[in-house]
């Protein structure tokens, strides 16, 4: 009786939807009404206080005039560019050090991990310390080494490698996914290379790299999208980040994400219609950007032998 | 055999082995140093914090800034709203979103593929996209200064926890459900008392990094909660003991103890934890 039940598809359609409705009512309430109220909202001028008033494409219109918007959108693209593949390359060479015998593995690992559960707002103060110009600890490293001794968060110049650093800090996540993608690789391909006599510069270009470079793919997109959203790491390195439209986000605006732009817009000045605008002006970027990476990915990453 | 080996190290295994843990040490110091002047500075005397150059060891060891961090705001107070959101977060993923990666993983209906597909699209969402109208769909509710908009998304399922719980349970022999459901078993006992207790680490994964992230949250308490007495850790830090004239020593105590709790938590789970980060990303 049973067996016939669970064969009968109205009931395995039943179960399914089930089993499935905390994301299908989260689906609805979460994402496909407020995306479909996101579009409407972004061609209105619209506050807390104020029904949305329908103004077409004026709010597309003003961002190509709105310097900040620019100035955001371009520290956000610096970021993401600089920092995505110096993630990956750091990570990359960590993960062959983490590769090597150890002894503790777990805990090497956990060492590399710990800046990772460090919240963000408690590791922003730790490094407001760290990068302090006079009393700070990174300052006093590169005095060691005869190294320029910026004031990191006061020079304007200084201020988007700053934010690069603090989340550099947390690599750590990135560094063991390719340590685990580095104990996938076979050994006997190294063995083979070996006797072949190719040096190590050789056997990481001829095969670790293109047996990793699936989870390269994956961990590329993943934090592109990170870079892209950044917000809490340079909100709390800036020390007052904006509470007014004219106070700028660390100095000279070097810290100023598109992300906390857009937060300034929508809950600082109440200009929901214009953030709501900016946000799928994230969203097609984000698109560009991830349809970009996938199509050259056809280039360098390689399927076979799995 | 292993002991005689390690007696008859050749000079070339001992330079290898030094220039392997040299290195891994190197390493680990990088990442490290910046917790440990966390803690260091939280220990030393406000006389000593600021001196140039800055030392690393204190030459005396306080509480006091421990002391002085929980007057200067209300740290228990937000400790326990913090783990109070946590908590319940952590029971509204662990509630949802198994049943939904079951659904997706071991169910056979029309329409699984696409709600799977959607689950993918969602995880690629800039959350900027919902935030405004999330933000005023709780705003007419009422809800906003309260925790509802913080925990009840988790009861709903995240769909980065759907996705890897999914692809754990996608490794479970499917002959296992059969048998079980031939000796009769409903689809929730098979669920609950199968499915749920294979798919531990996925589960211990999920609530891992749930709790971190809850704990951890910055942007979500900063747009729903104004009101100061139900503060979470992240924005009393910041606006109490981050805002004009920063008490170096104080902030980095209240830091230390904002830090604890989540690598407690790490410790616990962590043994199945690294394994699942790995796991999520090369399935």
């Amino acid at each position: 009786m049973s067996t016939f039940r669970s064969q009968h598809s109205g009931w395995a359609l039943f179960k399914g939807l089930a089993f499935a409705s905390p994301f299908l009512i989260g689906f609805g309430v979460l994402y496909a009404w407020p995306i479909l109220a996101s579009g409407w909202y972004s061609l209105t001028d619209f506050s807390l206080f104020k029904a949305p008033r329908f103004v077409g494409l004026a709010n597309y219109e003003r961002m190509l005039a709105d310097d900040k918007f620019w100035k955001s959108l371009y520290n956000t693209l610096y970021f993401t560019f600089v920092g995505v593949p110096v993630d990956i390359a750091i990570s990359l060479a960590g993960a062959h050090i983490l590769n090597m015998k150890l002894r503790g593995q777990a805990l090497w690992r956990a060492l590399i991990y710990l800046p990772s559960i460090v919240p963000v707002v408690a590791a922003g103060f730790l490094w407001r310390w760290l990068l302090n110009a006079q009393y700070g600890f990174v300052n006093e490293i590169a005095r060691w080494f005869g190294l320029a001794q910026p004031n990191w968060l006061a020079d304007s110049a200084w201020g988007g490698v700053s934010v690069l650093i603090l989340m550099l800090w947390t690599v750590g996540g990135t560094m063991l996914i390719y340590l685990a993608a580095l104990k996938d690789v076979p050994v006997d391909l190294y063995e083979a290379a070996e006797l072949d006599g190719a040096s190590h510069w050789r056997r990481f270009i001829d095969i670790t790299w293109p047996m990793v470079s699936p989870v390269t793919l994956f961990q590329i997109i993943v934090l592109m999208i990170a870079f892209l959203q950044v917000f809490t790491q340079p909100f709390v390195l800036s020390k007052d980040p904006g509470l007014t439209a004219q106070s700028a986000v660390g100095p000279g605006d070097s810290m100023l994400t598109y992300s906390i732009y857009l937060f300034q817009n929508a809950f600082m000045f109440l200009k929901m219609g214009y953030a709501s605008a900016m946000a799928w002006v994230l969203l097609f970027v984000t698109l560009a950007i991830t349809l970009l990476v996938l199509w050259s990915a056809k280039k360098w990453v390689f399927y076979g032998n799995r | 055999m292993a002991t005689v080996e390690r007696h008859h190290m050749s000079i070339g295994q001992i330079i290898s082995q030094v220039w392997r843990y040299g290195l891994a040490i190197f390493m680990a110091l990088v990442f490290v140093f910046p917790f440990l002047i966390m803690l260091t500075t939280a220990f030393k005397p406000s006389g000593e914090i600021f001196s140039a150059p800055p030392e690393f060891w204190p030459r005396s060891w306080t509480l006091e800034h421990f002391g002085t961090a929980m007057t200067q705001f209300p740290f228990w107070r937000y400790l326990s709203n913090t783990l109070l959101i946590s908590v319940l977060s952590v029971v509204g993923t662990l509630l949802a979103s198994p049943l939904v990666a079951y659904s997706l993983a071991k169910l056979r209906w029309p329409g699984r593929n696409l709600v799977f597909i959607t689950v993918l699209a969602t995880m690629m969402l800039p959350p900027q996209v919902t935030l405004i109208p999330i933000y005023m769909m709780w705003n007419g509710l009422g809800a906003t200064n309260t925790y509802i908009p913080l925990i009840v998304p988790a009861f709903l399922g995240t769909p980065f926890f759907i996705f890897l719980i999914r692809q754990f349970l996608m490794s479970i022999p499917n002959e296992l459900i059969e048998a079980a459901k031939m000796d009769g078993a409903s689809e929730w006992r098979v669920y609950w008392d199968i499915v749920l207790p294979i798919a531990r680490p996925a589960l211990v994964t999920s609530a891992v990094f749930q709790f971190v992230w809850t704990w951890t949250d910055f942007l979500n308490p900063l747009i729903y909660i104004n009101d100061d007495k139900a503060y979470t850790l992240s924005i009393g830090l910041y606006s109490f003991l981050g805002s004009h004239g920063v008490q170096w020593g104080p902030l980095m105590a209240a830091c230390v103890l904002f830090t604890l709790p989540a690598i407690v938590i790490f410790i616990l789970g962590q043994r199945y934890f690294i394994g699942g980060v790995a796991a999520g990303a090369l399935k």
